[in-house]
């Protein structure tokens, strides 16, 4: 697809950097001293609700929002009292911020001639710009005459066009439905593998945070509530409130017991004993949320047992029917209630009735813990 | 859904308040092109000898081109000024907006004679007497409020994310604003425009306070004429204003028009 040699966006350098940064919005902190470092290259998502402070975060980086403290750098070079035009960054917004006024080969020329280059090397730039975003026959049109999803990519290629130091994307593809998604999904993953880009992506869309990058900060209140690997977001949550927003997930409260192995032994409220392990290693007695995906849930009539392991017992308190899944609420001896979800054919298509028994086999592996009690940040 | 039929009684109300709102107008041309030396209605006989009177006098003719010189300078300084106001009004984040705001439309509230009075003895203070620069000032200030009016509202239309994105994209802020936010607010500001030159051209109160014998505005030579010398030259003179006025109205509509086209 790409048919140029030269990078669009640079390879050198180009890692970002913010330390300790605050932006405070009448007297309330948006973004609280937050540090997040992007190696070159990489693909980092903020992922969060609206007001968890992902795009003040964005922003700030982009050059549009002042920090009120703290530390901003691009590849080694404080930036922090830099305006956005000389932090040489691509930008895509929200709303693609075309400029209606000007054709698409204008637009695309806009930066290049912000950076006045001659007008053969702007004509050549542009033609390979729109090769690269698939729109070569587009170049004399005006924004209004294209598609949403042609919009995005001009978009996008306006923003890499100049060779910025790194991308930085607001919900681009919040706009779009379902379908166009996943497909610019596919072509900003593909472009970010050959352009070998720095990439900040904000979204508050977790699919897509988890399918497209090599790292999701989940941010929450200003501060970053975890940032790791799309697996370690979703199998390691580090507290409540990743280990819910993410997904859904049930907590069983419980006391360790002592070490074993890798991990540790949990009794449960109700009495069952789980293998378990967790961000660090818990002392004996205290107390930890054993956290459990719905999905990874076995359901079963009577009493499963295989070696140690013994299943749960707990009783039916209501039932969802999904067709290709069956959901069901259940309430354990000691009253917790917690929500499976099983496929319609492992439980061979019988939705157990409220009130009836049932057993629950939390899975073979070791069971992910967080502290029950989270320490103040 | 289907757009609702408007009913007759609605057809008939708007009939007669459009009557009432241009026939008084539109009587004066008749008078115009009266062949008789009175103002008659109805006319008498069909003539275009007044309109020949009007374009021969050089007093008319010289108040047509002062009214003109005056009209386009202080349109040019009205809307600059306003340009100024509307930008800070609508992008930048300052204390006391509404007030700020208030302050500005002050001249289109208070009477226009009361301006004049006031504009009249201050002028005089500051020896800058009366005369063609005075009534530039005062037709200034009438224009400014109508001016930022159409140009807050012009620039409200315009997201402001575009300036973003040209400043992320290596403009300045002067840049950003000459490239991307003036072209789009062009047809803004040509009404502003057209509205700030009628404000002025057909302005009698300020330009009579100010005015010295060699700067009698075509209002001001109006209003001396129906005093002094009542005959189809006014009507004449009227209609050739009213041929203006309804000009600018019609550029100011095929530019709106085109404009929402464009977008």
């Amino acid at each position: 697809m790409i048919q140029s040699t030269k990078p669009f966006v640079s390879r050198g350098g180009t890692e970002l950097r913010l330390e300790g940064v605050t932006k405070l919005y009448a007297g309330t902190a948006a973004v609280d001293r937050l540090d997040l470092t992007v190696a070159q290259g990489e693909f980092v998502t903020l992922l969060g609700a609206s007001g968890s402070g992902k795009t003040t975060t964005l922003m700030m980086l982009a050059g549009f929002t002042q920090a009120d403290s703290g530390r901003i750098s691009i590849g080694g070079r404080d930036v922090t009292a830099l305006p956005p035009g000389k932090r040489n960054l691509g930008v895509v917004f929200q709303n693609y911020s075309l400029f209606p006024h000007l054709t698409v080969a204008q637009n695309l020329a806009f930066p290049l001639e912000m950076r006045k280059l001659g007008r053969a090397e702007i004509k050549d730039a542009v033609l390979r710009a729109l090769e690269i975003v698939h729109l070569p026959d587009k170049a004399e049109r005006y924004p209004r005459e294209l598609s949403g999803g042609q919009q995005q990519r001009v978009a996008l290629a306006r923003a890499i066009i100049f060779h910025p130091q790194a991308l930085l994307m607001d919900e681009p593809l919040g706009a779009l439905d379902k379908n166009l998604r996943e497909h610019m999904q596919i072509e900003i993953k593909r472009l970010h593998a050959s352009l070998g880009a720095t990439i900040v992506f904000v979204t508050h869309d977790q699919e897509e945070a988890l399918t497209m990058s090599n790292r999701v900060a989940v941010m929450d209140n200003g501060k970053i509530a975890q940032i790791a690997s799309p697996r370690a977001i979703y199998e390691e949550p580090l507290n409540r409130f990743v280990a819910s927003f993410i997904g859904q997930s049930n907590f069983l409260p419980g006391k360790v017991l002592g070490g074993r192995g890798d991990g540790f032994v949990v009794q449960l409220t109700t009495g069952d004993k789980l293998n378990c392990r967790g961000p660090h290693q818990p002392a004996p007695g205290d107390e930890v949320l054993a956290v459990v995906r719905p999905e990874h849930i076995a359901v079963y009539r009577e009493a499963q047992i295989d070696g140690h392991r013994k299943t749960i017992s707990g009783k039916v308190v209501d039932t969802l029917y999904l067709g290709h899944t069956i959901k069901l609420e259940v309430c354990l001896a000691d009253g917790t209630r917690l929500m499976t979800q099983s496929t319609s054919a492992a439980l061979d298509g019988v939705v157990p009735p409220p009130g009836s028994a049932v057993q629950l086999d939390l899975g073979s592996r070791s069971i992910w813990c967080i502290p029950a009690v989270e320490e103040a940040k | 859904m289907k757009p609702r039929q408007t009913g007759w009684f609605v057809k008939l109300c708007a009939f007669f308040a459009l009557t009432y709102l241009t026939v008084p107008i539109l009587v004066i041309i008749p008078l115009a092109i009266n062949s008789s030396d009175y103002l008659r209605f109805p006319p008498q006989g069909i003539s275009l000898r007044w309109f020949m009177t009007v374009l021969e006098s050089s007093a008319w003719m010289g108040s047509a081109a002062v009214s003109l010189q005056i009209a386009l300078t202080s349109t040019l300084l009205g809307v600059s000024l306003s340009m100024l106001a509307a930008v800070a009004l609508v992008r930048a984040r300052i204390r006391f907006k509404q007030a700020v705001y208030a302050l500005i439309l002050l001249p289109m509230i208070v009477p226009n004679i009361i301006s004049a009075i006031a504009m009249f003895f201050f002028f005089a203070d500051i020896q800058l007497g009366s005369g063609s620069l005075a009534i530039i000032i005062g037709h200034t200030v009438l224009a400014v409020p109508v001016s930022v009016i159409i140009l807050c509202a012009t620039l409200q239309g315009v997201d402001s994310r575009l300036e973003s994105a040209a400043l992320s994209l290596g403009a300045d802020r002067f840049t950003a604003f000459r490239r991307i936010t003036l072209p789009l607010i062009a047809p803004g500001i040509a009404s502003a425009a057209i509205f700030a030159f009628l404000s002025s051209f057909d302005e009698l109160v300020i330009a009579l306070f100010m005015a010295s014998p060699s700067t009698q505005t075509l209002p001001v030579r109006i209003w001396n004429a129906v005093l002094f010398q009542l005959d189809p030259t006014i009507a004449a003179v009227s209609t050739l204003l009213i041929l203006v006025s309804a000009l600018c109205l019609v550029a100011a509509n095929t530019l709106s028009m085109r404009f929402k086209a464009r977008m």
